[in-house]
Formats: C-alpha cells, structure tokens, sequence
C-alpha cells in the first residue's frame, strides 16, 4: 500500500498530465512559428493520456484497498474561489474526489481515450497535412481528457461546472475542426449554444441548491457536504408565483429539475438532443471518444452523482426516467431511416443515453453506470469501425454508397459485427447484460407508469437491433455500390487503427462479467456476489426503494429482451438481405412517414422557425432598430437635444445680453434661490 | 524609492501627467533653441516608459497592501482650502486598488498596441493619454468628493480629444455626445454633492469635502445624516422632498450614465466605434468602471436607506441590460459596435451583484469591474489589430480569418471565451459570483440574468464563427499576415490576467474582501443612523455628536 501523500496526490496527476501536455501545444502553437514534429505531439499527447490511465489504474488500486466504508480518496490541491466569510461563506477548492463513481469513470476516460489517442494518430495522419492542424487536433483532445477528468473527479459542484463547461468547449473546437467549411464551423457553434441552454439549468439548480443550504445555515457546494445535509431542506417548499398556477413545489424536485436540465443539454436528450447529429461534423475519432463514449454520458454521471438528490426527489425521478425513455424510442426511430453512418450511431447514442437516464430515474443508478461504461466500449468500438470504414472508403459515409465490404475489410468487419451483437443484445455480450440491468430497473421500479417504461424500453431494444443491423448489411453485405473508382482502391487501414478496435472489442465482449447480474450468477456461473461492478459502486450511489424481482421474473424479463432483439434482427434480415428492394418500395409508398424520419420530424426546422429566426428579428428589428435608435437614442435623446437647442435660440439668446449687471442680478438671485430651496 | 515613500500613491498618480509635462516643457525648450521639437519615437518611449514605471510601482502598492486590514491605506492628506473642507486626501482600498492596478496595466498596453496605430500628431496624443491616466488614477485614490468631481471631469478632456482628433468619421458627433452625456449626470451629481456638504454644515457646523474622516474625532460626510423625510416649514414636512432619495437619485443618474446602464447607454456604441483603438479600450476598460465605481465608494455608502430604496428598480435596469444589450449585441454588423452592446449586458452584471448588497454580489461585482476592462479591452485591442489590416469593421466583410492568421483567431478565441465566462478564465469568477449573491438577494431577478450567460454564448460565437470560420470568401483576406512580435507580446499580457483572475482569484478576493465587509458595515450603521424613529431622534443624534460645537444645532431655522 502506498503512504498517505503520495496516495492522493496521484488523483491530481491525472487531470493535470492531459493539460500539461494541451498547455505545452497551446504554447508551441500560439508562440513559437516552427511547427512541432509529428513524433514529438505524438509522443506528449499519447503518453500524457496513458500516463494519466496508469495513475488512474494506480488510484482505483489504492481506493480498492482502503477497507470497507471508508471508500473515497480526497486530494485538495488549492483553494479557488473563497468569499465571504459567516453564513454567507462560500467557497470552491480545486479538490478532486476519487470514489467508486469516479474511479469508474476516469478508467473508462482515460481507458477509452489512450485507445482513441492512438487510433487519432493514424486517422488524423492520414487527414492533416499540415503539422499545425496535426498539433492543434491533439492539443483540443487533450484539453478535452484533462476537462472530462476534472468533471468526475470535481469533489464540487462549481469545479464540476468548469470540467462540464470544459468538456462542451472542447467539443465545440472538435467538431469545427475543420473550420474552413461553414457546416462544421455552425454546428460546432450550434452544440456550444445548445450546451449552454442546459448550462444555464446547472447553474440554476447550483444557485437555488445553495441558497437553499445558507438558509439552513449549511453553505456548501462540496458533494458530501451537501448528501449530508440536504435532509435539512427535503421537507422545503417554493412558492410557485401566480401566473405558473400558484400553490407549493418541492424544493428538492425544483433544483433536481435544474440540474436535469443541465444534463438534457449535455446528454443529448429530448429536446436539446438536436446538437449530437450535427456533432457528427467532427472527425471520427472525436465522435468516438466525445460524442459517445464519454462527454455525452456527463449528464448520466450528474444524476448518478447527485442520486441522494434526485432518490428523495421523486417527482424529478419521474421526469427523468420519463425523459429517457421517450428519448430512447423517439431516437431508435429516427435512427431507422438515416442513411449517413455516423448519424445512425448518433442517433442510437441519443437512444442508449436515453436507456441510461431510464435506469437512472426508476433508482437503479448502478444499472445507469453499468450502461455508461459498457456503451463506452461498443460504442466507441461502432464509431471506430465506422471510422475505418470510412478511410477505406475515402470518406465516403453514405450507407448507399457503401455494401459488400465484408471481403475487403474482413478485420474492420468483424470487430463491428461485435459491436452490433453487444448494443442489439445478443446473450452474454456486455450490452445484454448492461441493458438488461435497466429494464429490470424500470420494471422492478415504483414510479408511476413503469411498466410503461419497461414497455417502452423493451421495444427500443428491438428496434435497436432492427437499425443496428440494418447498419451492418447495408455497410458490410450485398453488393458493393460504391462508385467505380473508388471500388478499386478499398484497403482495410493500418495496424493503429485496428489493434484499438481489438482492445474495444474484447472489452465489448467481457466487460459486462464486471457486473453479471446476480441472477446469472446463481443460475449459470453459480458464483456468489457475482456482480462486482455492483457492490463497488453500492457505497456510494444512493438507494431507491424498489419491488424486488424473483429469478423466474428475471429470467422471464431477459427471455423477452432476447425475442425484441430477435425479432429486431429478423426484420432486418428480411428487408435488407432478403428483400433489398423492399425497403425502397415501401418508402415510396409511405412517402409522408418516410420523410418525416429522414428529416428527422422537422425538429431542427421548427426549432428554426419557433425561436431562432424570431429572436434574431426581434432583436434586430424591434430591439435595435425601434427601442434603441428609435425610441432611446432618436426620441428621448434626440428630444432633449432639439429641446435645448431651440430653449437656446428662443429664449435664452436674449438672457445673454452682455450687460454684467444683469449677469450679476441673475447669478446673485440664482445662488439664493438654491440656499433658500435647501436650508428652508 | 527611499524618498517617494511616503507619497506612493500621489506618485502613481500623478507621475504620468508630470512625465507628459515634463516632455512638453523639454519639447518646447527644444524648439526654442531652434530644433524641430522632439522626434515622434521619443514622445512614445517615453510615453511608454513613464506608463510602465507608473505600473511597476502600483504592483509595489498591491504587494504592499495589507489585506487583512480594513479602512484606506497609504493615506496622504494635505490642506489646500481648508476653510471651504477642500483637500488633497487620496488613500486606497482594495477596491480602489483594484481599479488603480487595472488602470496602471492597461494604459501601458494601450501604448503598445496603438504603436503604430496614431500617426498623427502623435506628441498630442502621448500627452492626452498620460493626461487621461493620471485623470483616471486621480478619481480611484480621492477621498475627498470635491477632489473625486474635479477628476471625474477633468478626465473628460483628454477623453473628448483622444476620440475627437484620432477617431473615425463620425467622431466629432460621438466626442460631443459622450461629453454631453456625462456633464449632464455629473452636474446633478454636483447639486448633491453641495447639498450633501451643507447638510454636514448643518450639522456639524463644518465645512468638510472629506469623505472619511482622517482622524477618529473629526467628522466627515460619511458621518452626516441624510434625512429621509422632507425639512419641515412651518411645522409641515414637504410630502415631495425625500432629501436621501433625491440625492441619490442625482449620484445614481450621474453614474448609470457612465456604466451605461440601460436606457443612458446609446452614447457608448457611438463612441466606441469612432474612438480609435487606444480610446476604446481605456474607455471601455476604465472609464466605465468610474460608474461602477461611483456607486460603491459614493453613492450607496453615502445613501443607504436611498440604495435599498432603488434596489428594484436598478436590478430591474440590470437585468433588462443584461438580456437587451446580448440580444442588441447579436444583431450588430459592425464588430466594435457588438462589443460595445455586450459592456450593457456585462455591466448589467456588475450592478446587478452589487446591488445584491451582500458579499458575494459585491465581491463578484469589483471582481467583474476589472474582468471586464480586461476582456472588452482585449477584444478592443484584437478588434483594432484587424481593423488596421483590413480598414473595416463589418463582420460581413470577413470569414475564414482563423486560416491566414490562426494566432490571432487563437488569442481571440480565447478573449471570446473569457467574454462568455467561461470557467477558468476570469470571466467566470466574477459573473458565478455575481448570480450566486443575486440569488442569494433576489432569486427572481438573478434567475433571469443567468439567462444571460446563454445568450453571451450566442452573440459572441457567432460573431466569432462568421469572422473566423468558413471559407475565405474575401480575396483581400487571404493575404493578410498573422499577428507580429509586438502584436503577439500584447495579447500575450493581456492573457496573464486573463488565466490568472481565472485560476486563482483569490489574490485578488483577499484584498477586495475586507473592503467589501466595511461597505456593508458601513451601510448597516448608517442605515440604522438614519432610519431612527423621528427628525427629532435624528437632531438629538447629531446634536449629542456635535455637542462641543453650539453653532451646529441641524433645527436652526435658516439665516434672513
């Protein structure tokens, strides 16, 4: 065991080693004119990011060997913003807090990420020309580990919010990386602003949450502090003003609501979900690692986080789990008739988060963490296979000019098979018992309507498997319908972007034994305290009373998961494989329906149309153009002026006389009028 | 620095005006014995080297300041009319001295970057701009109101020129307006100021311009009572005269003027936009912040139970602030314009924490004064650098300007940022501050403007988006040269306090903190001075104060 020090100090070398390495970028790039040597931004980046994994290994390893109870590791490294002093005192540290959660997540993080950093190097090789750009597209992905590191190692909420609005910077430079095309550059700045939105929930619930403890004299913005003291505020009411209906709400559903919005704009869920399919803007290995492996999952984590919260908020909880569940179905179905590879699988990111705020709602905050980590691995194994699909192809990402590719890129091949049987289910893969987790969650839950919500979550997972595998043929089986030219030249990319896609794979396959379900355990392993993944994260997610589930209802549960990904399976089957021509005819003849998915229900156009576009002209045109040139400065201003001027020329024109003894009379009459106003 | 000690801060101040004399004095002398003057590049060293100096030594007043202490600091007070209560007093706070260190660092900045920006009659503009500074340095270290007015107007001089000679092409307009605007303010803020003075006359029997007291027995304006009720005549009280209310009435309008708070900020767009490059920055950094400033060292201090008054209706002007000037900002097609309508809505934040009248509103309040003369003026700055190449403003006229010049789209990406609070920079502390006190006073109205930090993002990323990203449409920018050594040194200080303010605020949250308690405390006791339960209560307070003087009795009917 390693002393005391040493112990948590490692907990700030892992955020800190990703800045070191984007601060000695940023510096190359903004101050020094030779470019830096690929090699050497390699060697900086990707090692600071494995170096990062290593200390991130180091100290789940110290915080696996503190005994029972005592779970977490503090490291305070300084104090950052410190005012007042009393009641009023706030204060936030730079302090990071490695319990089971975030121990988790920074494996995953920084896991997933050394993977991502190297298949990068590869992938952005291949892209950049030019060595900047090369240096520049490192610097963001590191600066993006350090900001998702400080996000769940934050031991508060206001060092939270810098890793929370870090993490929406980083993707907004990400997907406008290359900023020369106008599409990227707009939606890298539509998913800031849309991050924002949510941004401002955070906000709200930290203020509210905050004032609420000062008013029972406990001011904290630490996690414990505040699990420790929100028994104080539960029974609190706000007063809801008259024109929202009046009467009381809860307080605690009210700062719980504000955080989940907060996580509804950077989780991608209805309806600030429309920024994650324009995400797909930025190069591949961002998608992977930002926009589906880590980032989006940020929101799960706050409410995993702030689960002591949200477990005695239950009105929120329904929201939550509600929420989820719409965004899961509502996706799954849009992802159906997408036909750019990345927009599936953005799509069906949308839907696994929306599964993962699902099992947060009903209380099953481990299955939400279970879910984060093991979509983590397949989904980052999906985007990554559909990156090496796309350098084979030369860019191409149309799934109509894809098919056939099986012979050509038998690796890449394989490995997305794997990733399409774990996010469809299949029996044993880390998905199945990932997702299982959940709909057992929302079925064994007691919100109102969870059978609903288990309902709907079973037929998500079958059109999970129906889109999934719709991907899979249309990609990888049939004929090939890429053009000509570019069939001649299919290669299947190097060994650095494949060998990750193995690591991802294994961990698709095996990871879900991390955290195997007791139910399998008794019944097919026969191992007790089978899920581990479970009982290291019980101590510090909080518990909501749920029904408890026999076996025979488990068994019966998962039975029908398998027959939803099945039928999912089948149906794909028919009308991609069987019957190609099918699908075509069938769009065709529901030509209304089948617009409505491609264009995704019009969400972004009405979005348009309802706020974008009346905003701008209101501003410009009522705004600006009457209140403030108008009104202000032409009417009131420009009034007072003409007043004057014509007080001047009509009036007192004839007071300036230039005799000095009416000068005097005035002035003299003046001053004792003002002595006489004043002192009477 | 043996000698100076004891006067350090009238050395800060007026250092840079007598060095501006100094050069005159040598310029005509010169001239006098036949030479053509002094050489342009001499009036700007020097200028520079004076600026520099003045900043070496305020960082010695910062290091030396004493934060654990409340009340001024390096007090220097000298008679100069005594009879009338006219002194030369300056000392500073941590709040002043903030502003002082702001002024002292940005000044000298200015001069660099504006290197080679003012081509014309450049030893009138060193002159003005040292001038300006120690117009500005004078107005945050006087203790004595008459002093403060002198400054407060005469900085508008050397400001009225600096846009009038070297600005665009509406500049006579905007220096006219800018002037106007804020002599109609003052001169009301005048009216109080004597009204205040012989209040203290009457009840003191003194006539006293201080603003505190030097010693613990002799009384200041701080010490007079504003009555909230009208006189009485002839046994009836004036239902329409509320002393306290009206006087700060007057002191607000002057300042709000300055801030701009909403509705008197239409002076601010113009005069930014015709300002030169050096103006803007000054006036956006500093002489903003003299409106600000008034409110926490004048206007609320002196006028407690009249702020509290006010309270609704200047969160209501802030916060209408915040949101309009964002969404004025993010219709602008001129870029400076747009900065100018974002300092609304940043100052709207600046006022809305301070009139939380709590610590943290307050604290994020002088913290947010200084953030924002250092982000608006860094935006000035790179506004002006580009301004130089292309000799337009429009953002129509640009796009894809990240591609020749990727260092300056950098260091504007990451003044942008700042602008928008984001965290671990500066702009964050401040504004977290700011709301949290806000929502600690006034939820309602703090829950609104936190609204604004939504539309900050808009209005500045897509301005950003459309200068800097997409193709390079404009042949004229494809060719234009990325920001030079001198160029790169100015943003590269500017981003010092950037990170810093951001990282580790706390430097600077020390120092403002035991301010920020005197004030509230300050404001407490006077609120409880004035708001005794009658005018009687209030005479028999001032009378026993002033009971070794029978000349101050405050019912003393008024002299025939």
């Amino acid at each position: 065991m390693v002393n005391g020090a040493t112990e948590e100090s490692v907990l700030r070398l892992i955020p800190l080693l990703p800045l070191a390495a984007a601060a000695y970028h940023g510096v190359m790039l903004g101050l020094v004119r030779r470019p830096t040597p690929r090699t050497v931004t390699i060697a900086i980046s990707c090692g600071a990011v494995l170096a990062s994994f290593v200390a991130s290994c180091v100290a789940f390893w110290s915080l696996i060997q503190h005994p029972n109870g005592s779970h977490l590791l503090v490291d305070n490294v300084f104090s950052w913003i410190g005012s007042g002093v009393g009641v009023h005192a706030f204060s936030a540290d730079v302090a990071f807090l490695l319990d089971p959660l975030s121990s988790v997540m920074t494996l995953v993080i920084t896991g997933v990420g050394s993977l991502i950093h190297i298949y990068s190097v590869a992938y952005m090789d291949d892209d950049q020309r030019d060595d900047k750009g090369f240096q520049r597209f490192f610097c963001y992905l590191n600066l993006f580990t350090f900001s998702m590191l400080i996000l769940v190692l934050a031991d508060n909420l206001v060092l939270m919010f810098l890793g929370w609005e870090g993490v929406g910077l980083c993707s907004f430079l990400l997907i406008g990386f290359w900023y020369s095309d106008e599409w990227n550059a707009y939606c890298g700045s539509k998913a800031f602003i849309v991050n924002r939105i949510g941004d401002f929930g955070f906000l709200l619930g930290l203020f509210l949450l905050f004032s609420s403890l000062v008013d029972v004299g406990k001011p904290a913005v630490e996690f414990q502090d505040i699990e420790r003291n929100l028994a104080l505020i539960t029974e609190a009411t706000l007063a809801v003003p008259e024109w929202l209906g009046g009467g009381e709400w809860l307080l605690v559903n009210v700062i719980a609501l504000c955080f989940f919005v907060g996580a509804v704009g950077k989780s991608a869920q209805l309806p600030l979900y429309v920024w994650l399919p324009d995400a797909m803007a930025g190069p591949t290995p961002v998608s992977a690692l930002i926009h589906a492996a880590t980032m989006v999952t940020a929101g799960v984590y706050l409410v995993c986080r702030m689960g002591f919260l949200f477990a005695v908020a239950p009105f929120a909880s329904m929201v939550v789990a509600w929420t989820g569940a719409l965004t899961a179905v509502f996706a799954a179905v849009i992802a159906i008739a997408q036909t750019d590879i990345k927009k599936v699988l953005a799509y069906s990111t949308v839907s696994q988060l929306g599964y993962m705020f699902l099992a947060a709602g009903c209380g099953g905050y481990t299955a939400a963490v279970f879910h984060v980590a093991s979509h983590a691995f397949f989904k980052a194994l999906l985007f990554l296979g559909a990156g090496s699909v796309i350098l084979a192809l030369h860019h191409e990402q149309n799934l109509e000019n894809m098919g056939g590719l099986w012979r050509r890129t038998p690796r890449t091949h394989v490995v997305f098979l794997i990733g399409v049987l774990t996010i469809a289910g299949f029996p044993g893969l880390s998905g199945f018992f990932s997702k299982d987790e959940i709909l057992v969650a929302a079925f064994a839950s007691e919100i109102p309507g969870h059978t609903w919500l288990y309902g709907i979550g079973l037929a998500t997972s079958g059109l999970t498997a129906f889109y999934m595998f719709r991907l899979h043929f249309l990609t990888f089986y049939g004929e090939s319908r890429a053009s000509a030219d570019i069939r001649e030249h299919i290669d299947e990319p190097g060994k650095l972007i494949i060998y990750p896609l193995y690591v991802l794979a294994f961990f698709a396959i095996f990871f879900g034994y991390a955290g195997l379900p007791q139910v399998w355990g008794d019944l097919v392993f026969g191992v007790d305290n089978s899920n581990s993944l479970a009982n290291f994260l019980m101590p510090t997610l909080a518990v909501v009373p749920h029904n408890q589930l026999d076996h025979t209802t488990e068994v019966w549960l998962a039975a029908a998961a398998i027959t939803a990904g099945v039928v999912g399976f089948g149906f794909a089957w028919f009308f991609y494989m069987m019957r190609p021509q099918l699908p075509e005819r069938i769009a065709a003849a529901l030509r209304i329906p089948h617009q409505l998915l491609v264009r995704k229900f019009y969400v972004d156009e009405a979005y348009d149309l309802l706020f974008v576009r009346p905003l701008v002209a209101i501003s410009d045109r009522v705004l600006f153009r009457v209140i403030d040139v108008a009104v202000i400065d032409g009417l009131a201003v420009g009034g007072i002026a003409r007043l004057v001027r014509a007080t001047g020329t009509n009036l007192l024109r004839h007071a300036q006389s230039g005799f000095a003894q009416t000068y005097i009379f005035f002035m003299i009459a003046g001053a004792v009028a003002i002595v006489w106003i004043l002192l009477r | 620095m043996g000698p100076i000690e004891p006067f350090l801060l009238s050395f800060v101040t007026f250092f840079p005006l007598l060095a501006g004399v100094g050069l005159l004095l040598i310029a005509a002398l010169a001239s006098w014995i036949g030479t053509k003057g002094l050489p342009d590049s001499l009036w700007k060293s020097v200028g520079l080297a004076s600026t520099l100096a003045t900043f070496g030594v305020s960082v010695r007043l910062f290091v030396e300041f004493d934060a654990t202490r409340t009340g001024f600091q390096f007090v220097e007070h000298l008679s100069w009319i005594p009879e009338y209560g006219v002194n030369y007093f300056v000392g500073i706070d941590g709040i002043s001295l903030l502003m002082v260190m702001l002024t002292t660092f940005l000044v000298p900045i200015v001069f660099i970057a504006s290197w080679d920006d003012i081509r014309e009659s450049i030893p009138t503009f060193v002159f003005f701009m040292l001038f300006l500074e120690t117009g500005m340095l004078g107005a945050f270290v006087s203790l004595n109101v008459f002093q403060f007015y002198l400054f407060f107007e005469v900085m508008l001089i050397p400001m009225y020129f600096i846009i009038g000679i070297w600005g665009g092409p509406r500049r006579i307009y905007a220096a006219v307006k800018f002037f106007l605007f804020t002599m109609f303010g003052s001169l009301f803020m005048l009216v109080a100021v004597l009204v205040t003075y012989l209040l203290h006359f009457e009840q003191f029997g003194a006539l006293q311009f201080d603003l505190v007291s030097t010693t613990g027995e002799s009384k200041a304006l701080l010490d007079t009572v504003i009555p909230l009720s009208g006189q009485i005549v002839d046994g009836e009280p004036v239902v329409w005269w509320k002393t306290q209310t009206w006087l700060f009435a007057a002191f607000g309008l002057a300042f709000a003027i300055k801030v701009p708070m909403f509705p008197f900020h239409t002076w601010l767009p113009d005069a930014h936009v015709e300002a030169p490059t050096a103006g803007s920055v000054v006036l956006a950094g500093v002489l903003l912040k003299m409106g600000t400033y008034g409110f926490v060292r004048f206007a609320i201090p002196l006028f407690p139970v009249a702020a509290l008054e006010f309270t609704p209706i200047i969160l209501a002007l802030s916060v209408v602030g915040i949101l309009y000037g964002s969404l004025v900002a993010m219709v602008q097609t001129d870029i400076k314009r747009l900065v100018a309508y974002s300092s609304v809505a940043h100052l709207g934040f600046v006022m809305l924490g301070m009139f939380a009248l709590n610590e943290q509103g307050l604290n994020g309040s002088v913290l947010q004064m200084v953030n924002h003369g250092v982000s608006t003026g860094a935006l000035f700055l790179l506004v002006g650098m580009l301004y130089e190449r292309r000799h337009t403003r429009l953002i129509s006229d640009f796009g894809g300007i990240a591609k020749p010049m990727p260092v300056y789209a950098a260091f504007f990406g990451l003044v942008t940022l700042s602008s928008i609070g984001l965290p671990m920079l500066n702009g964050f502390v401040g504004e977290f501050l700011i709301l949290m006190g806000g929502f600690l006073a006034h939820p309602p109205s703090a829950a609104v403007a936190t609204f604004g930090v939504v539309l900050a993002a808009v209005y500045m990323l897509w301005m950003y988006r459309r200068v800097m990203f997409g193709p390079v449409t404009n042949p004229e920018n494809r060719s234009l040269i990325d920001l030079g050594l001198r160029e790169k040194l100015v943003m590269v200080a500017m981003a010092v306090p950037i990170l810093w303010l951001g990282i580790y605020p706390n430097t600077f949250l020390l120092r403002i903190q035991p301010s920020v308690i005197e004030l509230l405390h300050q404001v407490e006791v006077r609120t409880a001075l004035t708001t005794l339960p009658s005018t009687e209560d209030v005479a028999l307070l001032a009378a026993a104060d002033t009971a070794a003087d029978p000349a101050a009795d405050p019912n003393r009917e008024p002299q025939p």
